[in-house]
């Protein structure tokens, strides 16, 4: 006491400590720059190339009513259009709901594993919606937004009996988290399959589906997709500050006056949500969810109010990636963007775990 | 007027209780210090007083509202408590530990205002933490940390603060800083301060009040040398202990 002398600035008031806070803009110039590129990458790479500045100038000519001559093929406006921009829209929001609610999930359960994949629930909302695809295979944008809705429904149950059996007293451990994580999703996976074997017409393109191609073309999915995506984002992109409040334990968050088991819910609900409606239209995708986050809190910290803005730009930018590579890996074949994410997700995640051990980040 | 208030409170786990009938008030400008044998309830004790271990049986009243019907913002906002430092998520800086002691004045989707800011600055210059605000918490000494976590507690601006042995793993210095620190914080602010300590001669020096607990009992309360007799802390100890008398503070020295 009386060792640090007030510094008071001209209005009387005591001068901010230290500077001001550093809100830097670095990671969103490289987040946003990257997805941005990775979009118009996924819009330009396919069977028929569309070179980039083509891309811009059709947007241009649809947006604004100056007259553009039309030097390109008229196909080009067709396939980008109707297949191409559905695709990347939808690729790009399923990286941005797994990015996010990775996030979400590491902070809820204060545990660098948990992600939509391991924890089990992208393997409930999984089964749920081939349930609801199996009852009826969903052609009409109303009858796809069924599907997250069902998915939603067996995403929250499969977290909370995972949470359920891997809660050891106050805490989730990595370890019983994984287990329980493995268990669930191993059984619900057996139903997956179950069903799909029962309903043999629809096999292929539910697998297909499953592994992470997205099988439902056009805009109807991203239709679908967008309203869950935006209730379920906007809610975690504004709880980033309790969730940090949540990393000093439930017990040090109550006696700062949250009220946790409230929080707790509406978190798990917003991210399961959003993990349970990328799932509807992408498949089971593993390791975005985990890696991105890591990523993101290994560059740029721990701070919840910006590590889940920038795991969403940056789930949407590495998923768009994974996707260029699996369209084009194998051309003219296209690999589901699952195996891509599992083949390069698995390597560096275990090149992070080994890291973490030497910086601790977490 | 009591700042906080046993009324015959019995309190404990589930149904088990650990502490029986306990009656205790702490005035503001009051250091009561909680003393006793390792698992008598110490920590028990300090639960109950914040509000996350509802009572058995009897109340607890802090400005005379029973403490277990208030939400937890309002009772955050009326009681803080220090932690030991080890429970510290590491990576966070000084200055957002101490701005999460807002959060009971935060509603859900609410942000840390400009006023909220200049609290958080205002309770680093008190704590002496003030050129400690950028840095990460987990890089800081066990003492900065402790005085980080104290900053967050005054920044809830609470009437009653409770520390849970706010000098477990720290060196002899640092056990002096930051007792002095909330001896200081209770005079000025006229806080109503608990704390449980399992060092006897901390407590003989820096608490007003002791309360001596003993077989999951309050077994006497009073100034440090009528509580820390030889009699009574040889028996609640189990060893044979000498009192004697601090050669500078002339407050009473345990011995064993």
């Amino acid at each position: 006491m009386g060792k640090e002398k007030r510094k008071t600035s001209a209005d009387g008031h005591p001068s901010r400590i230290q500077g001001v806070r550093s809100q830097s803009l670095t990671p969103w110039v490289w987040t946003g720059g990257g997805l941005l590129v990775m979009a118009v990458l996924s819009a330009a790479i396919g069977p028929v190339a569309i070179p980039p500045n083509v891309i811009f100038k059709i947007l241009l000519s649809r947006l604004s009513f100056t007259a553009i001559e039309v030097d390109w093929p008229s196909t080009f406006d067709t396939i980008l259009y109707q297949i191409r921009l559905p695709h990347t829209a939808l690729i790009a929001l399923t990286g941005m709901a797994l990015g996010a609610s990775g996030a979400a999930y590491q902070g809820l359960f204060r545990n660098p594993l948990a992600d939509p994949y391991i924890i089990g629930v992208a393997s409930g909302a999984g089964l749920a919606a081939v349930l609801a695809m199996s009852a009826q295979w969903p052609t009409t944008v109303l009858g796809m937004v069924t599907i997250p809705a069902a998915a939603f429904t067996g995403a929250l149950i499969t977290v909370g009996l995972v949470y359920i059996f891997a809660r050891v007293g106050r805490t989730t451990p990595i370890t019983t988290l994984i287990l329980a994580g493995v268990a669930v999703s191993t059984f619900t996976s057996a139903l997956t399959s179950l069903i799909m074997l029962l309903s043999t017409d629809e096999l292929y393109r539910a697998i297909a589906w499953l592994m992470g191609g997205s099988t439902l073309g056009g805009w109807p999915p991203v239709l679908a997709a967008l309203p869950y995506l935006f209730v379920g984002l906007a809610v975690l992109l504004f709880l980033g500050r309790p969730l940090n409040v949540l990393q000093f334990g439930d017990e040090q968050a109550l006696q700062l006056g949250l009220h946790v088991e409230r929080y707790k819910l509406v978190i798990v609900a917003a991210s399961s949500l959003v993990a349970a409606t990328a799932v509807s239209f992408s498949g089971i995708i593993g390791f975005i969810g985990l890696i991105v986050p890591h990523l993101v809190r290994l560059l740029w910290g721990p701070d919840y109010r910006r590590l889940i803005p920038l795991a969403m730009v940056t789930g949407g930018a590495v998923l768009l990636a994974s996707d260029i590579v699996a369209r084009t890996i194998l051309a003219p074949r296209e690999l589901p963007v699952g195996i891509v994410t599992a083949v390069i997700g698995a390597p560096f995640f275990l090149w992070l775990l080994r890291r973490a051990k030497q910086v601790r980040f977490w | 007027m009591a700042r906080l208030r046993f009324d015959s409170t019995t309190i404990g786990y589930g149904q088990k209780p650990v502490l029986y009938s306990i009656s205790l008030a702490v005035p503001p400008g009051e250091v009561l210090g909680v003393v006793g044998p390792n698992g008598v309830g110490k920590t028990t004790l300090i639960k109950a007083a914040s509000g996350i271990l509802p009572p058995i049986e009897g109340r607890i009243y802090i400005n005379n509202q029973d403490l277990n019907r208030l939400s937890p913002s309002e009772r955050a906002r009326n009681l803080a408590v220090v932690p030991q430092a080890r429970q510290l998520p590491e990576a966070f800086t000084a200055r957002d530990v101490v701005l999460m002691g807002r959060t009971p004045y935060l509603s859900w989707f609410a942000r840390e205002s400009e006023s909220d800011h200049q609290i958080a600055d205002e309770v680093m210059v008190k704590t002496a933490t003030a050129h400690l605000a950028d840095r990460q918490v987990g890089q800081l000494s066990g003492g900065e940390q402790q005085r980080v976590l104290i900053a967050r507690a005054l920044a809830q601006t609470p009437s009653v603060l409770l520390l849970d042995e706010p000098t477990a793993h720290l060196d002899l210095k640092y056990q002096d800083e930051v007792l002095k620190l909330v001896r200081e914080l209770a005079l000025e602010e006229d806080f109503a301060v608990v704390i449980a300590l399992h060092d006897l001669n901390l407590v003989a020096r820096f608490a007003d009040r002791v309360a001596l607990l003993s077989d999951g009992r309050v077994r006497n309360v009073g100034e440090p040398a009528q509580v820390l007799t030889p009699d009574e802390l040889s028996e609640v100890y189990g060893i044979e202990i000498h009192v004697s008398s601090h050669p500078i503070h002339g407050t009473p020295l345990v011995l064993s």
